[in-house]
């Protein structure tokens, strides 16, 4: 009997993946006749049989991913000619082996994150059950930790995170990314854990990537209007108001505006429901310092623009100082962030959920533009709009962006009061 | 079918089993002329005769070892306890000779000794007591504690067939205060086989003889009040455990609590804790709890056994403490 083993493909492969059996047990094979493929992080490769001789054994399934060196089939030699033509001298091992035969090769069958003790990784307490069915339904120990636990303590109890299963099943189907397994890169790294914000942000954007269909469409204004009147009453809101006016409260005053008549666009979606929200309450992103915090401005559209304008630098400013209450970020129905604070013309900004459209603005910069064939310099500003197309179609995001460019354009303010 | 008492249902076994096999006979205290202190017997001795329901000397140490010697010459004896508090004096009986005598002469031992039990009758701490747990660890003896009339009477059945020593725990306060429908002819319930007496999904409670009836009604109180779904399971055998029940129930609930009248520390109770720790464990969604009458003596004063006796409030709080982990 001669071992077939998982080859080593390259200096840093620790694994390959059997991706497909050439042959079965009790097939007859020859020196060097393809045994199986296996596919690595780099390369995929047939792999020869090292002696001729019946197939004894098939040791995983294909998919399996199984780390190198380990024998994964058996070639019988010593064959006798009857032994090849009587089926019940084959030895009857599976080539799908059963759960117990796998098991006992491959106990890195658990998730990593919980295998790696509890206690070292987590200040939350997980019942034998809960970590159990996160095993089983392959939640990692990260996201136990976001499900809001409804027990004493706020303990994640087993119905906690059966509904989360329920939940994660009629969201759209999360791809599980491989973990590497190529060991350090040459040349050296430094790793550095993710705080907090960080991983909320990874696991926010990642799940709305997965849960919502983006499209994006993109637009331009002319804010020409809106900069000179900014530029003609900068000074006198300053020492009227006690800080700067910014462009912000502008984009939030047409945007509600907009949303009155596209309520759609106000909503999110629940299973097969969609969830028309009655307030408009519009999350304004704030760069921070290690991160990106999206306050809200409640019910918007009860607040005229000089309320707009103080709740937009209310915000702001505690989310810069880190005053923010938990209350104060909840509760938004559609976000504006502004990818052209830095200078740059536009973005394909991640839908915040639950909403379901989240509009970029971009860097409001002098251009030549035509106007009725002749070329002037306007102040224009490129804006996009990524939406969720599972409820929200090119022709109503497309129409929604219009207005609000219409608005942007023609904008109108008697008084600032 | 007939609804009759928990005590009638004993009778009815004990009446059909005589009559069916002329080895059985029944010996203890005041069990013939008198009919039992209880009257479980009563009319047995014009029947059946005095050789065959057998008034005895105040010595329960006699009683057992008669009744051992005469299951070992094919006899059945049925023995009775006047109070299952008695048994102590014949504890060398049962736990030296009876339980061990089938590992050592490979002989069977077809006895079945009868133990009133409980408390909650004003009896006092000589006339109240539930002693299972003290034979619960002898290996070679079975014990038996059924809740129901149903039961009591499948029960006194299969162990006076059993070719073991077979231990029957008759709850005293079940006697007259429960009635259920007992069909007519010969059943027998199997010896090591429990019973869901209702069936929940959120919380499991594992119990036996009285603390049954408390807690199926905790349990439906619970139901009603809050929606929390419980499942009552009632051992019926206490040796040997059904264990795969006891798990099973376990399994599909996460949530185990564990009620018995008896006193908590050292109670069965604790077995089947680390029965369900040990294959259950990862399962496990709360701590398993237990509720069980408090470690004294039973006390005399009506107040005080009230407070030391577990009850449906006392079951009603740890279920609710369940819920809410």
């Amino acid at each position: 009997m001669v071992d077939v083993i998982m080859p080593q493909m390259g200096e840093s492969i620790a694994e390959g993946t059997i991706t497909k059996w050439y042959k079965k047990v009790g097939d007859k094979i020859a020196k060097d006749e393809t045994l199986l493929e296996i596919s690595t992080d780099k390369v995929d490769s047939e792999i020869p049989s090292p002696s001729a001789g019946l197939v004894a054994e098939l040791l995983f399934p294909e998919q399996k991913t199984v780390d190198v060196h380990t024998v994964i089939a058996r070639i019988q030699t010593d064959v006798h000619a009857p032994s090849m033509s009587e089926p019940e001298n084959v030895p009857t091992r599976s080539p799908n082996p059963t759960p117990e035969a796998v098991s006992t090769v491959e106990p890195s069958l658990e998730p990593p994150a919980l295998r790696q003790g509890i206690s070292a990784e987590t200040n939350s307490f997980f019942s034998p059950l809960v970590i159990n069915i996160a095993r089983a339904e392959g939640i990692s120990l990260s996201d136990l930790e976001k499900i809001p636990g409804s027990g004493a303590n706020n303990r994640v109890t087993k119905k906690d995170v059966l509904d989360y299963v329920e939940r994660r099943k009629s969201a759209a189907p999360v791809s599980h990314v491989k973990p590497s397994n190529a060991g350090t890169p040459p040349g050296g790294v430094e790793v550095i854990k993710m705080d907090t914000m960080r991983k909320a942000i990874a696991e926010h954007m990642v799940r709305s990537v997965h849960t919502s269909a983006h499209v994006g469409s993109v637009t331009e204004a002319d804010v020409s209007k809106i900069a000179a009147y900014r530029e003609k009453h900068k000074a006198e809101f300053e020492r009227r108001e006690g800080f700067k006016l910014t462009f912000t409260p502008f984009f939030v005053d047409v945007v509600v505006k907009a949303i009155k008549e596209f309520p759609l666009i106000n909503a999110s979606v629940d299973g097969d429901s969609i969830i028309l929200r009655k307030d408009i309450n519009i999350g304004v992103a704030v760069a921070l310092e290690n991160g990106l915090i999206v306050p809200v401005v409640k019910n918007a559209a009860g607040k005229d623009f000089a309320g707009l304008a103080r709740a937009v630098n209310d915000l702001s400013s505690r989310a810069r100082a880190k005053k923010l209450s938990p209350d104060d970020v909840q509760g938004g129905t559609f976000t504006i962030t502004n990818p052209g604070i830095f200078g740059n013309l536009f973005g394909f900004p991640i839908i915040n959920q639950p909403q379901v459209a989240i509009l970029g603005v971009g860097a409001i910069k002098k251009r030549p533009v035509v106007i009725d064939d002749a070329i002037a310099i306007r102040s224009m500003v490129y804006i996009s709009m990524s939406y969720d197309h599972r409820i929200i179609d090119g022709a109503l995001g497309g129409k929604f962006l219009q207005r609000i460019v219409q608005y942007l354009e023609n904008f109108e303010l008697g008084i600032m009061n | 079918m007939p609804v009759i008492s928990y005590i009638d249902a004993i009778s009815k076994g004990l009446w059909e089993e005589m009559e069916r096999d002329s080895s059985v006979f029944l010996l203890g205290e005041d069990i013939g002329e008198y009919g039992g202190a209880f009257k479980v017997t009563k009319g047995f001795l014009d029947h059946f005769g005095s050789d065959r329901v057998v008034d005895t000397v105040l010595a329960e140490s006699a009683i057992l070892g008669a009744a051992t010697g005469a299951a070992l010459v094919g006899m059945r004896p049925v023995a009775e306890m006047q109070f299952a508090d008695f048994v102590t004096c014949g504890f060398n009986q049962l736990v030296n000779n009876s339980a061990s005598i089938h590992y050592r002469w490979n002989l069977p031992v077809p006895m079945v000794v009868r133990l009133p039990s409980g408390a909650g009758i004003h009896g006092g701490p000589f006339h109240s007591r539930n002693p299972e747990a003290w034979f619960f660890h002898q290996p070679g003896l079975k014990l038996v504690a059924p809740s129901t009339p149903y039961d009591a009477k499948g029960l006194i059945k299969a162990a006076i067939r059993d070719p073991n020593p077979v231990l029957y725990f008759e709850h005293k306060r079940l006697y007259r205060h429960i009635k259920g429908e007992v069909p007519d002819g010969d059943y027998v319930v199997e010896i090591g086989r429990g019973d869901v007496k209702r069936s929940g999904n959120d919380i499991s409670v594992i119990s036996y003889g009285s603390a049954v009836h408390f807690s199926l009604e905790a349990a439906e109180t619970l139901e009603k009040q809050e929606g929390v779904s419980v499942e009552v399971v009632d051992l019926r055998t206490l040796m040997p455990l059904d264990k795969e029940l006891i798990l099973s129930s376990v399994r599909k609930t996460g949530k185990v609590l564990i009620v018995h009248e008896d006193t908590l520390t050292g109670g069965i109770g604790g077995e089947i804790a680390a029965l369900i720790a040990e294959f259950a464990f990862e399962y496990l969604d709360a701590p398993i709890k237990r509720v069980g009458a408090i470690d004294t003596p039973t006390p005399f004063a009506p107040t005080l056994e009230e407070y030391f006796l577990p009850n449906k409030e006392k079951v009603l709080a740890a279920l609710r403490n369940l819920a809410a982990y």
